[in-house]
């Protein structure tokens, strides 16, 4: 009897023995859940944000660096109840309710994780608060970067960075992009937006193990999944630094912009748009409050003239149609055409005009006729098809220069401008219902035409090219051994052959030596190749309109300066030009006469019309 | 020194290998649960678990040669005389004990203490063992199965005043010893029965257990012959088995401590205290799961180092063996249970002394029962019931009990040989 009963025992210790196996086997080998829920619950994944890139000049002068912020964090497990709360109020300046409704919020989120207290805090803040975060247990800084700006200039140019918003995100997860997470920045205008790819680098990852607090324990298999953040990569702009500022103070109570580039390259050495914003109000603490103002500034300092603002080009348009003519063999450069003002106006100059004269002196009725050869060449002998003909050829010239498009700078939100196809007449008129009486005013830059102030200095860059251009852009290197993207290396050629250009390019240079700029704005050192423009503006006083380059042979710097409601072109943009010629090429102002009634000038609080006095009869120089 | 070469023969090496291996693979656990990545300590530091424990093991070695050294006969003669004493320390602890974790069941002086509740294992075994090495003793007798079971109670229930509930229910193991020697198989028939019916009250709402009982009642009736004392029986039974349903309710939910009752409930239902009871076994269960068929390796364990399992140097620390050794581990540590078990068990059987037999089941029970409760708790199969691992976990005095309990046994079958055999086994 017995020695069964020892086997019954022996019995239950194996059957025990291998129950406990049993469940073991099925815990450890075949149910995968507790590995998941060991892993969630002991390994913390940390992001690690690698360094925005640095954005430089073209002469190495830093335009954007990082500057390192420091955030108090809250872990609300590990606060005392008898905490200082007036104390740490009175060292951070908020009040008890701030104190109060963040705490809570904290809590609400998590007892256990860290949330943000107060945010970014500036180096001289967190020196002064660092020593006394001790006696509140609980509070912990977490340092971080925001961009920082030694500068106010560049703002529409830089952009800004900002948390990405919920549609932002929404939109980018639709397009496949699973990068961003909600708290995440990311460049929002100009560059900062463009470049957002190469200047954010790539974000690391650190699986942190860590105990049943939180508290971080070392690296996870001693971090061979981590990976390292990557930094980004720094932008080098070929924007010069001290012409943009110079640029920035010229345009001080103007509206309008100025945009230089290097014609051989097509890189930016400036871009204005008027009136400007400090970079510096757009980052830290303030950003929201700095940004609703400005959005409000009823002047529109965010909205990027340069890029945006579609303007009749007035007579600078002239130069377009002068060598779509001659290239298209309707005239020569010896045709000459009195000043009949009969449809168009004029104003007093010498008659007749060659062509080198009709760009020196901006006749208007010369160029009434230039066009009407363009658009009506007979090759039709019905005047409304041979108009239809005529402008659709005008039409593809005129595109070749990059106009009515949108040019590709590297640049968010630039705008095609206005260039009318013939189906445009077709829907206004109706077909074949239309001829040239009815699109003449094209012929001076003005009716159905819009150009921003890049297309004009585009403009400027393929007369100093004489009928080639690169697209205007503003990164020459990405990264410090880097190269522009691709598109910018590729030449684009306009419709018209180099010696075409000889006539215009020379009435350019007589337009600025003694033609329809103003003698004050001359340049004794450099020869100055410009054309004046004045653009009707019916909401008000005319637009102010001048492209330029220099010098006339190789040249090295093409400009457009736009200034609105200021009248005559000669007078306000031209002289503007031309400092900005002298200071890039000489890097000194030797018409300090010039320079200091530029900057007097105020087109916005009060209107100075004294230029503009006994021209008004004679628009469209 | 003539004697000690003869000792090192005549004792049993498979079980001081198991004895020893365990001990070593519960110090480098210790050290492993305990382990603080960011310090640098070492396994030997005293002030760290791992450290004290090697002082534990240390002593339990002075303890091993102090039982070697006493007479065999001293355990038979002086059994009645030690469990007596045992008790009048019980006693005493209610008096002057230190409560810690609710029980009050450590008798100290000034940072050393020991729990008395440990000791009174191998006292009973050895009172028990006595008592039943009388060959007039029958336990089919219901006077002699009552004094057999009253040395069992005297100390459990002493153990149950002092708040300590798991050490208390470790008294139930010494059925196995009983049923060896006789007790009449129905009683831990019906015990199992009760077991069962009581885990399906767990599962099953009240109300359809009920009725499930009767519809197997009604089967039956139509099975057996239908004379009137098999349906009285069958009556009868039915009825017992809706008492013992119904009285299992009500213990449940009106006679445990609300703390007690989730300890029991979460084995159905983790999720009823997910953050008090259910949070430990799931923190354990965890640890355990994760560790895979291999493990993480040794010191790579990161639930039980980062104090997500609780314990877990003491009552948990199967934790870290599971996480840290994995399936292999687990594998390692449940074999060489069960082979102590067994050895034992062989050994008991071949005493020609009944007091060393009976002693021997003794030992083997009470180690399987920690066993079966340590390792079943941390899997989540049995309740949380706070006993350690025997010879893992850390403590000094459970180490110091176990080796007690088990050199006892292991001197008196080094002298087996020696001994008369006053009774046949």
């Amino acid at each position: 009897m017995f020695d069964s009963r020892q086997r019954v025992i022996v019995f239950v210790f194996i059957l025990v023995a291998f129950t406990m196996l049993a469940r073991l086997f099925y815990m450890q080998v075949i149910d995968d859940s507790y590995k998941e829920a060991a892993a969630n619950i002991s390994l913390q994944r940390i992001v690690e944000y690698p360094y925005r890139g640095i954005i430089y000049d073209r002469k190495g002068r830093i335009c954007v660096y990082n500057v390192p912020v420091y955030d108090v964090m809250v872990l609300p497990k590990e606060v005392k109840k008898n905490m200082d709360t007036l104390r740490f109020c009175s060292l951070f300046t908020i009040t008890k309710e701030e104190f109060i409704k963040t705490m809570t919020a904290a809590r609400t989120y998590s007892k256990v994780k860290p949330s943000p207290f107060i945010k970014q805090l500036s180096h001289t803040e967190f020196a002064r608060i660092q020593d006394q975060l001790i006696d509140f247990p609980g509070f912990f800084i977490s340092p971080r970067t925001v961009r920082g700006y030694d500068h106010p200039s560049m703002g529409v140019a830089l952009g800004y960075i900002g948390e990405i918003s919920a549609g932002k995100l929404d939109k980018l997860k639709a397009e496949g992009n699973n990068y961003y997470r909600s708290g995440d920045y990311i460049g929002i205008a100009g560059l900062e937006n463009f470049y957002e790819e190469q200047l954010r680098g790539k974000r690391g990852v650190k699986f942190m193990m860590v105990d049943v607090n939180g508290i971080q324990k070392g690296h996870y298999k001693d971090g061979v999944f981590d990976t390292a953040a990557i930094r980004g990569e720094n932008l080098h702009t070929s924007v010069d630094l001290e012409l943009q500022k110079f640029g920035e103070e010229l345009m001080i109570n103007k509206k309008g912009s100025i945009i230089c580039i290097d014609p051989k390259t097509g890189e930016i050495l400036a871009m204005v748009s008027s009136p400007t914003y400090d970079p510096n109000l757009l980052r830290g603490r303030e950003f929201s409050k700095n940004y609703m103002a400005l959005q409000r500034d009823p002047l529109k300092p965010l909205f990027n003239r340069a890029l945006m603002a579609p303007y009749p080009p007035g007579s600078i348009f002239k130069t377009l149609q002068a060598l779509t003519a001659l290239q298209e063999g309707v005239m020569d450069s010896n045709m000459t055409w009195p000043c009949v003002q009969d449809v168009v106006h004029c104003h007093p100059h010498p008659n007749p005009c060659n062509l080198r004269q009709s760009i020196q002196w901006s006749c208007n009725p010369y160029y009434l006729q230039v066009y009407r050869r363009i658009i009506n060449q007979h090759v039709s002998g019905n005047t409304f098809l041979d108009t239809r003909i005529g402008y659709d050829k005008w039409h593809q010239y005129i595109s070749s220069f990059g106009i009515g498009k949108k040019l590709g700078i590297d640049m968010p939100s630039e705008k095609k401008g206005i260039l009318r196809t013939i189906a445009y007449y077709d829907r206004i008129y109706g077909e074949k219902h239309w001829k040239y009486s009815n699109v003449y005013s094209l012929s001076i830059g003005q009716g159905e035409l819009g150009l921003s102030p890049l297309h004009m200095a585009n403009m400027a860059c393929i007369l100093a090219n004489r009928g080639y251009y690169y697209t205007p852009h503003f990164v020459r290197k990405i990264g410090d051994k880097g190269q522009p993207l691709p598109q910018y290396l590729e030449r684009h050629q306009t419709m018209i052959r180099p010696e075409h250009f000889e006539a215009i390019v020379t009435g350019m240079k007589w337009a600025v030596l003694q033609g329809t700029v103003w003698s004050q704005a001359r340049m004794k050192t450099v020869e100055i190749c410009g054309k004046t423009g004045t653009a009707q503006n019916p909401h008000g006083k005319d637009h102010s309109i001048f492209i330029c380059f220099a010098p006339k042979d190789n040249p090295k710097i093409a400009v457009a300066t736009v200034v609105e409601n200021s009248g005559f072109g000669g007078f306000v943009a031209a002289p503007i030009a031309t400092l900005m010629v002298e200071k890039y090429l000489n890097d000194t102002i030797s018409r300090q006469n010039l320079y200091k009634h530029m900057l007097t000038r105020d087109f916005i609080h009060k209107d100075t019309t004294e230029d503009g006095k006994g021209r008004e009869a004679g628009k469209n120089h | 020194m003539a004697r000690d070469e003869k000792l090192v023969k005549t004792i049993d090496l498979p079980l001081l290998f198991i004895y020893l291996t365990l001990l070593f693979m519960g110090w480098i656990t210790i050290y492993a649960s305990e382990l603080d990545v960011n310090a640098d300590t070492n396994a030997w530091d005293l002030n760290i678990s791992s450290g004290r424990q090697l002082l534990f093991i240390g002593t339990s070695s002075i303890l091993i040669i102090l039982i070697m050294a006493t007479d065999y006969k001293f355990y038979d003669v002086f059994s009645y005389f030690i469990f007596g004493a045992i008790l009048l320390v019980l006693v005493a602890v209610l008096g002057i004990g230190k409560t810690v974790a609710g029980s009050k069941s450590w008798l100290g002086v000034g940072s050393f203490g020991v729990q008395p509740s440990e000791f009174a294992k191998f006292a009973t075994s050895l009172a028990l063992a006595k008592y039943l090495s009388n060959p007039l003793i029958r336990l089919d007798r219901w006077p002699d199965l009552n004094r057999a079971l009253a040395i069992i109670a005297v100390p459990a229930i002493l153990i149950l005043l002092q708040n300590d509930t798991g050490s208390t229910l470790v008294f139930s193991a010494f059925v196995i010893p009983l049923f060896r020697e006789g007790l009449p198989a129905w009683i831990p028939n019906l015990g199992v029965g009760v077991v069962f019916l009581f885990v399906l009250t767990l599962i099953i709402p009240e109300a359809w257990l009920l009725g499930a009982i009767g519809l197997l009642a009604v089967v039956f009736f139509f099975l057996i012959d239908k004379t009137i004392n098999n349906i009285i029986a069958l009556v009868v039974i039915a009825l017992v088995v809706c008492g013992v349903v119904i009285g299992a309710n009500f213990f449940i939910n009106d006679v445990l401590q609300p703390h007690q009752q989730n300890r029991i409930k979460v084995l159905v239902n983790p999720n009823i205290d997910p953050l008090g009871v259910g949070w430990n076994v799931t923190q354990s269960k965890n640890a355990i799961g994760s560790g895979g068929f291999l493990g993480k390796g040794y010191l790579q364990g990161t639930q039980t180092k980062f104090d997500f399992v609780p314990e877990q140097s003491t009552d948990f620390i199967f934790c870290t063996i599971g996480e840290e050794f994995g399936f292999l581990g687990s594998i390692l540590v449940c074999g060489l249970f069960l082979g102590m078990l067994w050895r034992l068990v062989y050994l008991a059987d071949r005493q020609k002394m009944k007091f060393s037999r009976v002693y021997g089941y003794c030992v083997a029970a009470i180690l399987f029962f920690h066993f079966t409760i340590n390792i079943g708790m941390t899997v989540g199969l049995l309740p949380v019931i706070g006993i350690p691992l025997p010879f893992i976990s850390y403590g000094g005095s459970s180490l110091w009990s176990f080796t007690i309990l088990l050199f006892i046994f292991l001197k008196l079958d080094a002298h087996r040989g020696q001994m008369l055999a006053r009774e046949a086994a």
